[in-house]
């Protein structure tokens, strides 16, 4: 059995949720990668690849850097169909990190997407398996991000970052 | 007038082609469903070599997937004899999926319904309750076993890499390929072990053929994708070159990139691309941080094959894209990446690293996947008229340059002897 969470740091986890959830879905997407240390890694993959122990992300940003240069060429060097995306996160769960200082978290996401003249789909669900820590500000923030997407089946395009 | 030239003036005026040769191409192609039923029964289950799978997903015995050749859907197995084989995936009894996952290992294929158990080589063995019970019902007195297997289908492997064909192709892989793909294919397909590296899929809301154009037609490339062409990775001033087979139904487009400091810096080519940056720097350059791998220097090498299969070579990212037609507006794209057994730590991360480049996520695909909605959506809110596909004359020759549409030409002259014969 795991140290029990203190509510305290059980809330700044609910908020950092929240900002990723507000940024990706409000913008500025700029500060998207404000959320990651400077080591921090995103993966999105599909349960089919992890059940087939197959190592292939749909998106693979290993730094921040990386996560700098998906944003730029999102918003810079993409041609995409105009979309509004709405982040849903629940049933978050915040355990200790086995092997560093810092926490697990784990978490439900549901994104909806809506397209013009077309009414508003469910674009993927899934799980976040997280890792976070706190930053040299004493700031939450990841050091692992990986989105695991139920369906093996991407709805035409992934654009804005799950 | 002959009844022969009769026939002759029927079929013309019965042609929904408003041209003698491929390059004006009816948008009526693209939506009407009695068209795309035509395709089904004359392309995806006609006589032609579908791609179906690689054999570096099933290696052991009883290792199965499932896909389709076209709509129908099939098991690709590796049987306890070592024999690769393709068995339609239904029921000889009352038509149902007999198997439901992606992929696996199994011993038999039981359908859920009433039991029917099939052998990885698809014979029936066991169909519960056929000698009755207690003397009461089961199957007829001539009922045998061996009439009621799973349909397989023809099969073909090459560097392997599976197809298989619900019809009779009558000509083998290598002859259906030609010498002048077969150099293409066999340069990713050497005959090292490969290592698949993941699936991706995605569903994109367009017609089929508009996967194989976009492949196709290296002019967007140089235009649309600013990614590729801020990094020099596929430009129009880059040496290049299309080509066809001897029936215009596959080709290959390659292209050899420039090097970085030259890929950046301006010129007459770069000023017709609007989309040109020569400002773009990437923060973690390890996302092109490519090796030579293959002999020449070619560093782009997309082939396409009749009727479903696109191989890409692109820096150090390999993959086959399994085209799956749903319906004249929707199509899957199967795309499945791969590097080699032989592969070390660093290129198996690198290639990795790569596929950002790819997939429904991919810096680069993710523009075609929009652009193929953008183009089903125009074409579907009006299907009358053609589109014109001029680019580099009105021929279907091969060309040493990409600032051409000849090999999308080429396939259209193929495909309409296809499907008006």
């Amino acid at each position: 059995m795991s140290a029990k969470i203190p509510l305290g740091l059980r809330a700044e986890v609910d908020d950092l949720y929240a900002r990723y959830a507000t940024i990706l879905d409000e913008g500025p997407l700029g500060s998207w990668s404000s959320l990651f240390r400077v080591d921090g890694s995103y993966r999105v993959i599909t349960r089919e690849n992890l059940d087939r122990g197959l190592p292939l992300a749909l998106i693979l940003c290993e730094s921040r850097a990386a996560i700098e240069d998906r944003t730029y060429a999102i918003e810079n060097t993409t041609f995409a169909l105009p979309r509004q995306t709405r982040h849903l996160i629940t049933n978050l769960v915040t355990t200790e990190a086995e092997k560093s200082d810092g926490w697990r978290v784990e978490a439900n996401f549901a994104v909806f997407e809506s397209l013009e003249e077309r009414p508003t789909r469910c674009h993927s669900t899934g799980r976040y398996r997280d890792i976070l820590a706190r930053d040299d500000d004493g700031d939450l923030c990841f050091v692992e991000k990986v989105c695991v997407c139920d369906s093996p089946l991407v709805p035409n395009s992934l654009i804005i970052p799950l | 007038m002959s009844a022969e030239e009769m026939a002759a003036a029927v079929k013309a005026s019965d042609s929904i082609w408003s041209v003698e040769g491929a390059h004006r191409v009816p948008y009526r192609l693209y939506t009407d469903a009695e068209i795309y039923r035509r395709e089904l029964d004359r392309i995806f289950h006609g006589p032609y070599w579908s791609f179906v799978g690689l054999e570096a997903e099933i290696p052991n015995a009883g290792d199965f997937l499932t896909t389709r050749v076209g709509e129908s859907s099939v098991i690709v197995v590796h049987g306890s004899d070592g024999v690769i084989r393709v068995l339609q995936n239904k029921c000889a009894h009352r038509g149902l999926e007999v198997c439901k996952r992606s992929h696996g290992s199994v011993k038999s294929f039981q359908c859920p319904y009433h039991q029917w158990r099939y052998g990885l080589n698809g014979r029936l063995l066991g169909a519960p309750m056929s000698k009755g019970v207690n003397g009461q019902g089961g199957m007829p007195e001539d009922f045998k076993r061996r009439d009621h297997g799973l349909n397989a289908l023809r099969v073909a492997t090459r560097g392997g890499v599976i197809f298989a064909s619900l019809d009779d192709p009558a000509q083998s892989l290598e002859d259906y390929l030609g010498p002048k793909m077969i150099r293409w294919f066999d340069r990713v397909f050497d005959g090292r072990r490969l290592r698949v590296i993941g699936t991706s899929r995605q569903r994109i809301p367009a017609n089929w053929k508009l996967m194989f154009e976009n492949i196709k037609d290296p002019y967007h490339a140089s235009l649309l994708h600013v990614f590729l062409v801020s990094f020099g990775l596929f430009r129009a001033d880059n040496p290049s070159a299309t080509e066809m087979d001897e029936t215009g139904r596959h080709s290959v487009l390659t292209s050899c990139r420039s090097d970085a400091k030259e890929a950046s810096t301006p010129n007459r080519a770069t000023a017709e691309m609007a989309s040109f940056r020569e400002d773009l720097k990437l923060k973690d350059e390890k996302l092109l941080d490519i090796v030579k791998e293959f002999d020449g220097s070619e560093t782009v090498v997309m082939q396409t094959i009749w009727p479903n299969l696109i191989v890409q070579q692109q820096a150090n990212t390999l993959a086959t894209r399994q085209i799956v037609p749903r319906a004249p507006d929707s199509f899957d794209l199967i795309w499945t990446f791969f590097g080699y057994a032989d592969d070390d730590d660093a290129m198996c991360a690198r290639r990795l690293r790569h596929a950002n480049l790819m997939g429904p996520a991919g810096f680069v695909s993710m523009d075609d996947s929009e652009v193929m909605d953008a183009a089903q959506r125009g074409i579907a809110a009006d299907s009358s008229g053609d589109a014109v596909v001029e680019m580099g004359g009105r021929g279907t020759e091969d060309q040493d340059h990409i600032v051409t549409e000849t090999a999308i030409r080429a396939f259209y002259a193929y495909y309409r002897q296809v499907m008006e014969s």
